[in-house]
């Protein structure tokens, strides 16, 4: 069954990933800009990031036929240092009109300081300013229900963004029902250890309905499965879901929200 | 999908990883030296299990959860450890 990848970190996945990607029905890949497993040091390592996700990774993901798409930001782990935050902010705009970039993502909290949403501020600034989708990132564990919460604020209170364009990525059980009444998309990610696993994401789908929600694998260089999504249709297909409802959630949904850019053209 | 159906496809998977969460308190208990925070969070969120209370997973999600409210002054470190320090 076809499906779209709507949230992966391919940078740090082989090419033997995105051939069994390809071979499992994924026909669409998108990355957001992430934090690198360690703290790059100057605004250069960012511009060649942001090189490597609009240059480089579409072209190796066409080798397997994948369409590939981006997100560009400084992540929140990175926030702490605002002045580099700045920096990066400043370099984005240049990019934004290449042709696979869909917005700026994933922007977001970690640990919920001061700094980290402050810089949030700003990147959804950054957003409004040029009209961009917003993907976002919420908090690991014990950190993640105040970091949803002081999201929203954040994203309610600029009267500039309109919640339709907006997914707030990572949920679980205890914020779906958060992001979902403030009219914004939720994404679920399948992991292995945290976040959803599919028995799970399938019991949120259930309770919740399909409207407005996908899910993803945000597969990386940390414990993750690229083939999470399409193992998870498989696991709606043993609970008796329908094939059309199923291609809603791996296909339709992601392609909805994604082609509100006017560049992602599949 | 019937509550039969639910326990025919999970009620294995659930068995074993009921039998794991066992033996990871054993563990714990068996171990010399001291427990911290998150053995304490642990228990608690077991409190949810009990009885008739609804929204199991959402409660013990919450359960291990920082309740505040307001930011924190300054991220010391980048990870989460998985229960906040009541």
């Amino acid at each position: 069954m076809k499906y779209i990848e709507p949230h992966a970190h391919m940078v740090s996945r082989t090419t033997d990933d995105y051939e069994r990607m390809a071979i499992a029905g994924c026909e669409v890949v998108c990355e957001p800009a992430f934090w690198a497993g360690f703290d790059r040091r100057s605004v250069d390592g960012f511009h060649d990031y942001f090189c490597q996700l609009t240059e480089h990774e579409p072209k190796r993901a066409a080798k397997f036929g994948l369409k590939h798409f981006s997100w560009l930001c400084i992540n929140s782990k990175e926030a702490e240092d605002v002045k580099l935050a700045e920096e990066v902010i400043a370099l984005i705009p240049k990019f934004l009109n290449r042709p696979n970039v869909l917005g700026i993502g994933e922007i977001g909290l970690n640990k919920n300081s001061r700094n980290e949403l402050r810089v949030l501020e700003m990147q959804v600034d950054l957003a409004a300013r040029h009209e961009q989708l917003i993907l976002v990132h919420t908090p690991h564990l014990e950190d993640k229900s105040k970091g949803t919460r002081l999201i929203l604020d954040v994203l309610k209170s600029d009267k500039r963004i309109q919640p339709e364009r907006v997914i707030i990525d990572h949920v679980e059980e205890h914020t779906v029902e958060l992001v979902l009444n403030a009219g914004m998309w939720a994404g679920m990610t399948l992991y292995p250890e945290t976040k959803c696993t599919p028995a799970r994401a399938i019991d949120i789908l259930e309770t919740y309905g399909s409207e407005k929600i996908w899910m993803n694998s945000a597969c990386d260089w940390g414990v993750s499965d690229p083939l999470a999504v399409p193992k998870t249709a498989r696991e709606m297909k043993r609970r008796g879901h329908l094939a059309a409802a199923i291609e809603k959630i791996i296909f339709q949904n992601p392609k909805t929200f994604l082609g509100q850019s006017l560049h992602f053209k599949i | 999908m019937t509550k039969q159906q639910v326990l025919d496809l999970y009620f294995l998977d659930a068995r074993n990883k009921l039998i794991e969460l066992a033996a990871f308190l054993d563990r714990v208990e068996r171990a010399d030296g001291k427990d911290d925070f998150r053995l304490k969070a642990f228990h608690a969120a077991l409190g949810e299990l009990n009885g008739g209370k609804k929204e199991k997973a959402k409660n013990v999600l919450l359960a291990f959860s920082d309740p505040t409210t307001e930011p924190i002054a300054q991220a010391a470190v980048k990870g989460a450890v998985g229960a906040f320090p009541k």
